[in-house]
């Protein structure tokens, strides 16, 4: 049992978000009289939210190193901007394209991490300048207007799906197998990661938890492959979201890169004088940050099958709601990739169940402002209890 | 005979913890200048701050007479207004204000509420006349050097009517120009009647100008010398500051020093702000495996530049110097090149430049070597714990676990982490910068044993204290630094805290 309680009073801000996240849709399954929860809405949130979702996880990062980029909604934008040239007015394929538009993100993303890191002036201002450079390089490239349409290959990375194995039945046989598959592997991983920590003598939940552990997390993947797979499967979106969060979780958390990361934002002198290089590990999140930008512009354009002068307003805006609802701390240091998606998660149910219930956007806006405000002042309030 | 302008009687004043002062008396004659001396540590900022309300009136016991009235104040505004003025060693100017708008903030020349800039202009001028500065008001403080803004704050306590001006050492950050021309202006003013208190750690100036001296130790008065009619010398300062029984005690140990390892010779650099001030000076030392080697000096003297600078650069400008580590020159551009040379450096502030406080302790321990615990950059969690447990047991860090966060222990234990962690790097050097600053008499013990091991491992170990005792208790030999150059080199045998003492007050006119 104090294991157990151990394991709840350390992760009390995670557990507090997932569960914030169960009842906000609880409540909008409810007030929406089960629209929230139906299989195509659910594909929609998907959809809608993935380029903030990919933002996030970018943004999650900067947050970590204890600064900010309020230039990715612009990137975004310039980029999309940008792709759509080299498709539409040149006809490039769309794959060379899109490794193209990485590459140029992650060359803004180099620009502004080397005035950030290297001459040290504040992201704030940096990316408040990139955001206003961006959003123009958008305006004139695109000459003010729209381009589209895309070629189909491209549209189909927002809007396309797994395709089934046989097509015949009503039901997505491919979604429920990768679900049934994705089961087993995280079985597999659970049990491999218990045998190591046995071999070190450490403690481990007792049996009948960990056990029940699984049960939950089988159930969770199962149900929401079966859910989906009652519209049309999985979405490509999807795929992407899923292995980025795999990837950069595993980074975060495992690996040596990342550990450098959340010391620098723990604690940047003490950091540096452990033999951490602070201005490179600063430096290479802002490419990065470059990088998932741009694959959010992308991912934006294909779903609009278009890329406007407007794109992408205010989603820098969104992903830093994402990040400190996720349980980010503004002064650096803290925060999970994880947190992030989940931020953003609580964001894009809400926004998607005020519309079903018919609020204004102007509603939506003001309600969202409360949530960040309240998460976030609910955190440092459990901060101040625990530390007292 | 004159009478006292302060008197304070049986001054006793306690943290948590600890006696900072116990029974001190102070007693300053009309128009004099009196010099207060101690060790670090030994109280003598702590009764400034009572003196000047920084400490306010009930927090203590004892009573202050300012001239002859009995006396309490509630914060420095109140003995402002008595005309006592305290100038503090850090200057408490805001840089990009004005000479005028700095002396007179807070008490700003107003009519009808509107800020008088005529008068503040012509008020300023006055000021800075009886100092001896001739800039003009509307100077920016920031384009000032050192030895200006030491002045612009003596204007600044003139402004209030200064009867008593405490000044903290003034001239720590001084050349020896200004140094000459600041305590000439305290000359000066004692002819004006104003009777001044003078921190300072450099004797022969006290020599120059002080009418008499208090010696603190230990947070007690120890004796008051009259400087004409007593026959006193540095010595005699020194005795007076130093005179103790070793308090402590150190863990036995006998020491096998074998060949030199660790060799630094030509080494100087500048300051990183103040471009044309040399901090380290030609300093030249060497270290022998299996030896503590120590380095004593005063604050300000560039212990803490020193091993900075040498740590991977991570002070000064235009560092020169060779470095060299068993015979080979070593060429460390970073931090990480200097750890991977096998050098670690324990800080002086653990908690901003040491540990990564809402960090657990298992990941603070394996910060500096991270790669050791990995496989191709992924980091192994669980043998983590296993390297942090067996310092958990190896240095006796009291926690429930090593997932604590490392801001909620104690300053022993957060020392404790700090040594295990560097000791996780793998060094061949250690340098170590005040290893038992703030920490308690139990804790210090285990630090000292902890300091023996790594020595007779034969590692080379650079001890940085200002606590002479635990130099002279711990070292094998003995380094003295004074205004960024080496003054001294002395054998344990040799050492006593007379002959560092004395070294550590030389300064470069002598």
């Amino acid at each position: 049992m104090e294991v157990m309680k151990n394991v709840f009073k350390n992760n009390v801000r995670q557990y507090g978000m997932i569960l914030a996240l169960i009842l906000i849709t609880v409540l909008f399954q409810v007030l929406s009289d089960g629209i929230l929860l139906k299989p195509l809405n659910v594909t929609n949130i998907i959809q809608q939210y993935s380029f903030i979702l990919v933002l996030a996880i970018g943004m999650v990062l900067v947050i970590i190193t204890g600064h900010i980029d309020l230039s990715v909604g612009s990137v975004a934008a310039f980029v999309g901007a940008v792709s759509a040239i080299m498709m539409v007015d040149y006809d490039m394929p769309y794959w060379a394209a899109i490794i193209l538009s990485l590459l140029i993100g992650a060359l803004v993303g180099a620009w502004q991490g080397f005035w950030v890191a290297y001459m040290r002036i504040p992201s704030f201002i940096v990316t408040l300048a990139g955001m206003l450079l961006f959003r123009g390089l958008t305006m004139i490239v695109l000459d003010g207007q729209s381009i589209a349409p895309f070629p189909k290959a491209f549209q189909k990375m927002s809007t396309g799906f797994l395709p089934d194995v046989d097509g015949s039945s009503s039901i997505h046989m491919l979604t429920i197998i990768v679900g049934v598959f994705l089961s087993l592997v995280t079985v597999l991983q659970e049990f491999r990661d218990r045998r190591a920590q046995r071999k070190y003598d450490f403690e481990v939940l007792p049996y009948p938890w960990f056990i029940a552990k699984l049960v939950g997390i089988v159930a969770v993947i199962n149900v929401f492959t079966y859910v989906l797979a009652q519209y049309r499967g999985i979405p490509y979106i999807l795929i992407i979201l899923f292995l980025l969060v795999i990837v950069y979780t595993f980074v975060m958390k495992k690996t040596v890169m990342g550990r450098h990361t959340y010391a620098l934002g723990g604690n940047e002198k003490a950091a540096k004088l452990s033999g951490v290089k602070t201005k490179r590990v600063t430096f290479w999140v802002f490419v990065n940050m470059g990088a998932l930008a741009a694959l959010s512009g992308l991912i934006y354009a294909a779903r609009l099958n278009a890329a406007t002068p407007k794109a992408g307003v205010n989603f820098e805006l969104d992903a830093i709601a994402a990040c400190f609802i996720g349980g980010a701390s503004a002064s650096g240091g803290i925060g999970t990739v994880m947190g992030a998606i989940i931020g953003g998660l609580v964001m894009g149910v809400m926004n998607n169940g005020m519309s079903l219930i018919g609020l204004g956007i102007d509603w939506q806006q003001g309600i969202k402002g409360l949530v960040l405000l309240f998460a976030v002042g609910f955190d440092i309030y459990n901060k101040n209890k625990t530390a007292s | 005979m004159a009478g006292y302008i302060l008197e304070m009687r049986g001054i006793t004043k306690t943290f948590p913890g600890v006696k900072a002062l116990e029974n001190v008396r102070l007693q300053v004659k009309e128009g004099e200048v009196h010099a207060l001396c101690g060790e670090n540590g030994a109280g003598k900022s702590t009764l400034m701050k009572v003196l000047s309300g920084v400490y306010p009136h009930g927090s203590y016991d004892g009573d202050i007479l300012f001239k002859g009235d009995s006396c309490g104040f509630k914060d420095i505004k109140q003995s402002e207004e008595l005309g006592i003025v305290i100038i503090h060693q850090e200057l408490a100017l805001i840089p990009y204000l004005s000479i005028a708008e700095n002396l007179f903030l807070g008490n700003e020349q107003t009519k009808r509420g509107i800020i008088d800039w005529n008068e503040t202009s012509v008020r300023t001028k006055e000021l800075l006349r009886t100092v001896g500065l001739s800039e003009s008001p509307s100077t920016l403080i920031a384009s000032l050097g050192v030895g200006k803004q030491q002045l612009v704050e003596i204007a600044k306590a003139l402004s209030k009517r200064v009867k008593l001006l405490i000044l903290d050492e003034p001239t720590a950050a001084l050349n020896e120009e200004d140094s000459e021309n600041l305590l000439k202006l305290i000359l000066q003013l004692k002819e004006q009647g104003i009777a001044s208190i003078i921190i300072s750690h450099k004797l022969n100036e006290i020599a120059k100008v002080a009418d008499s001296i208090t010696i603190l130790r230990d947070g007690r008065t120890i004796e008051t010398l009259d400087m004409r009619k007593d026959d006193v010398t540095e010595d005699r300062i020194i005795k007076g500051m130093v005179g103790r029984d070793l308090t402590h005690r150190y863990p036995e140990r006998t020491p096998s020093i074998g060949e030199t390892i660790f060799e630094v010779s030509g080494w100087s650099a500048y300051h990183p702000q103040q471009l044309e001030r040399k901090v380290l000076d030609d300093v030249n030392f060497h270290i022998r495996k299996g030896e503590i080697v120590g380095i004593a000096g005063l604050m300000g003297s560039g212990r803490t530049e020193l091993a900075m600078s040498i740590f991977g650069r991570s002070y000064g400008r235009h560092i020169n110097g060779t470095i060299k580590k068993e015979g080979r020159e070593l060429h460390i551009k970073n931090i990480s090149d200097a750890i991977e040379e096998g050098i670690a450096y324990v800080t002086e502030d653990r908690k901003q430049y040491g540990l990564i406080l809402i960090d657990d302790i298992k990941r603070n321990i394996s910060l500096t070597n991270l790669v050791k615990i990995s496989r191709r950059t992924v980091v192994n969690e669980n043998e983590e714990v296993v390297v942090a447990e067996s310092f958990r047991k190896q240095m006796n860090i009291k926690t429930p676990s090593v997932l604590q966060k490392t801001g909620n222990l104690s300053g022993g234990n957060q020392q404790k982490v700090v040594l295990s962690k560097w000791i996780f790097s793998e060094p061949d050097i250690l340098i170590l910068d005040e290893p038992t600053r703030g920490i308690d008499v139990g804790a210090k013990y285990e630090i000292y044993t902890i300091i023996n091991q790594l020595a007779s491992s034969g590692k080379g170990v650079l001890m940085i204290s200002s606590e002479l005792p635990e130099i002279l208790g711990m070292c094998d030999r003995i380094y003295i630094m004074s205004e960024g150059r080496i003054t001294g080199e002395v054998n344990r045998e040799d050492a006593s805290q007379e002959v560092l003492m004395k070294y550590m007050t030389k300064s470069r006119g002598e």
